[in-house]
């Protein structure tokens, strides 16, 4: 095996990572990625990152400085844009990650933070693609072939994302091509929309094990990933202005397409503290959900110091909620005579 | 037609001349007030910026007033501001106002948009584009000689024997200016008015501090929204320069000035990307004002003020190669002037400490 290449568990990763992993890994590379969000990790990123810093990245700083020693390369890619969009970026956090890490953290190895700015240019990825091999000493048509390859994974990954199955599973799928069927689960009686940015949704241990808990009760999740491509895209004539942030963009335009089909009973947010972008996404969210028939709309925020009591305490009150309004909907007689 | 727009530091002199040049009634709103701060926090989402909750505390002021049509600037990201307007504006709607928030994007991105909207208040305003070239000429002098007497009375401050005398006199400074309507005019009251400034007693013996202050444009310029740091800071005797002045913003963005560019590179051994909002040029003007031989910096920022955070994540280690004490202030609406107060004597006292160590060192 060749070099070392380091990949965080947290922000991209849960969108991006099986196209980075088959293209390294096809190159001969060996990707090591930083363990699952844990106790540590929290504790080494608000150690590590400026105290002003949300919560997610102050748990990116964990996952370099818990990876620092581990490998010879780290990858950190600098999100600027991936796709055209008027001026769609990312937030300006991630837009400046890679300084805040390099000057926040002592004895890093070294990085590759080529900036991924798929809205301009001729076939934009193909271009990242050969500068970050270059990076490495690679070139050729092996490239061209781990380019291929890595689109190839990507595309069941987000597939398979898509059908509902947890991202570990869908990533392990896409990795080794096995195809997985999703759980056959008992009809559930409530549905909820569960949105908020991929590494918020699919860390567990972030949200406290969100999903684990509305499996337990009987709930069906549906999430920002789970609406088709093209369904989500087309809710975007629902705003006069875009927003200026990728993430934020696909949250809200899910909000329209779970508001529109009305498969939902209620709409979950799930939001880091002190999230700038999301102050406004939060917002135009709860409007929308006043306004296109009044659907029950919960904000849950989370930060280092979410506890898993405060965070079911809330679903069950807001499910108790919902399954009672419903019955108020359904039965004018009521239970109590 | 009853216009208002958002108060920004002094430029609401000129921005009134200009309504009124073409054809409409300005409508001032009152000054930033803790009352704003009150509406404005209410109605806005928790974490949204400080210039947010001010902006829609001063619109809901300017409604109650009568306020047919607010009128003030976009952007296009990744900073927040730039999504301000379609917020106001759905949060107006959604308290049962139907006042209209006009907002104008950059001309160079969305320049259609732009000239159609101007046009339509060019033309209820019955005024002609020839007409419309003339009043922007004066309206932009104004702009200029505002910022050139904001600038002298920081420069006067530090050095007044008498306090509070330079911000009485500032304060008649402006009426003055508002009283000036044409080109002429205003270059006779920006004469006065510096007359006036330099008029006032001083004591040059004085051992000034300069400390140059960075961080994001809106509290920057807005006295409400810094606690008026500036002021503050020139009573306790310290020269302050800050990067950002309205008129100067106006020339980058019209590209007849360049300073921005030196700014960004002197950025760049930091931070190679531009974050959106004033994040480069805080990192970029703590270097300048490290090499021009500065104090002190203080960086400035609304709290959860994206761009400033990702600066403040770098600005250490700018201090730590250029030598310069940064201290950074997050405001919000719970920052208290006397928390303030404290904060700033204590990094003063540093500095004067550090003056004298590098002077003594010198001598012996």
């Amino acid at each position: 095996m060749g070099l070392k290449i380091g990949f965080p568990r947290t922000l991209f990763y849960y969108l991006y990572y099986p196209f980075w992993h088959t293209f390294f890994t096809s190159l001969g590379f060996e990707v090591i990625t930083s363990q699952p969000t844990n106790k540590l990790s929290l504790d080494m990123g608000v150690q590590e990152a400026v105290n002003d810093a949300c919560l997610p990245i102050k748990i990116y700083h964990g996952h370099v400085a818990e990876l620092k020693d581990k490998v010879d390369v780290l990858f950190l890619p600098r999100m600027v844009s991936v796709r055209k969009l008027d001026a769609e970026t990312f937030c300006p956090k991630f837009l400046g990650l890679p300084d805040m890490i390099i000057h926040s953290i002592d004895g890093l190895p070294r990085i590759i933070d080529e900036k991924v700015h798929l809205a301009r240019g001729w076939f934009p990825l193909w271009q990242l693609c050969r500068k970050v091999a270059r990076h490495l000493e690679k070139g050729g048509w092996s490239v061209w072939k781990a380019y291929l390859q890595a689109n190839k994974v990507q595309e069941s990954y987000i597939k398979e994302l898509a059908s509902g199955i947890s991202p570990q599973a869908a990533l392990d799928g896409a990795i080794t091509g096995s195809v997985q069927e999703p759980q056959p689960a008992p009809i559930p009686d409530v549905h909820l929309a569960i949105l908020g940015y991929p590494y918020l949704i699919y860390d567990s241990f972030v949200n406290v094990g969100l999903f684990e808990k509305l499996a337990q009760m009987g709930i069906k999740a549906w999430t920002v990933e789970m609406v088709p491509p093209r369904r989500l895209e087309a809710q975007g004539r629902n705003l006069p202005k875009n927003l200026f942030w990728n993430f934020s963009n696909r949250t809200i335009r899910a909000t329209f397409y779970y508001l529109q089909e009305q498969k939902t009973d209620g709409i979950v947010h799930v939001t880091a503290f002190g999230c700038g972008p999301d102050a406004m996404v939060d917002k135009l969210m709860e409007l929308e959900a006043k306004n296109r028939g009044r659907v029950p709309f919960l904000t849950l925020s989370l930060d280092e110091h979410t506890g898993e009591a405060g965070v079911l305490t809330r679903i069950e009150a807001f499910v108790d909620m919902l399954r009672l309004r419903r019955g108020q909907h359904e039965n004018i007689v009521s239970n109590n005579g | 037609m009853k216009i208002s727009f958002p108060i920004m530091g002094n430029s609401y002199v000129a921005f009134k001349q200009l309504l009124e040049d073409i054809g409409h009634e300005p409508l001032v709103p009152p000054m930033p007030s803790s009352r704003t701060m009150t509406l404005g926090t209410m109605y806005s989402p928790e974490f949204a910026c400080i210039p947010f909750k001010i902006l829609m505390g001063t619109y809901l002021e300017a409604i109650e007033k009568g306020a047919e049509l607010i009128i003030s600037s976009g952007g296009h990201g990744p900073c927040r501001a730039g999504y301000y307007g379609v917020l106001h504006q759905k949060i107006i709607n959604d308290l049962g106002f139907n006042t209209k928030v006009m907002i104008f994007d950059s001309f160079n991105r969305t320049w259609k948009d732009f000239v159609s909207k101007l046009h339509w208040l060019l033309s209820s305003g019955k005024t002609s584009w020839w007409n419309f070239y003339k009043v922007f000429n004066v309206v932009f002098d104004k702009l200029v000689a505002l910022d050139e007497i904001e600038i002298l009375s920081y420069q006067v401050r530090p050095y007044e024997t008498e306090k509070g005398r330079t911000s009485r006199e500032y304060k008649k400074c402006l009426e003055i200016i508002d009283q000036a309507r044409t080109r002429s005019q205003i270059k006779e009251a920006k004469e006065a008015c510096f007359e006036l400034l330099s008029s006032i007693s001083q004591d040059k013996n004085r051992n000034v501090l300069k400390i140059g202050i960075v961080g994001e444009i809106y509290v920057l310029i807005e006295p409400f929204a810094n606690l008026d740091i500036q002021a503050t800071l020139g009573e306790m005797g310290v020269f302050t320069q800050r990067g950002t002045h309205l008129s100067q913003w106006w020339k980058e963005n019209t590209k007849s000035a360049n300073h921005e560019a030196k700014v960004i590179k002197a950025a760049s051994p930091y931070l190679r990307e531009l974050i959106g909002g004033h994040g480069i040029l805080s990192v970029g003007e703590t270097v300048l004002f490290a090499q021009r031989g500065y104090d002190g910096v203080i960086q400035l920022a609304p709290f959860s003020c994206i761009p400033e955070i990702v600066a403040k994540g770098i600005l250490p280690q700018v201090s730590k190669d250029t030598g310069i004490p940064v201290l950074t202030v997050f405001l919000d609406e719970q920052t208290g002037k006397a928390g303030l107060q404290t904060r700033l004597e204590a990094f003063i006292d540093l500095l004067h400490q550090r003056r004298q160590k590098r002077l003594g060192g010198a001598v012996s």
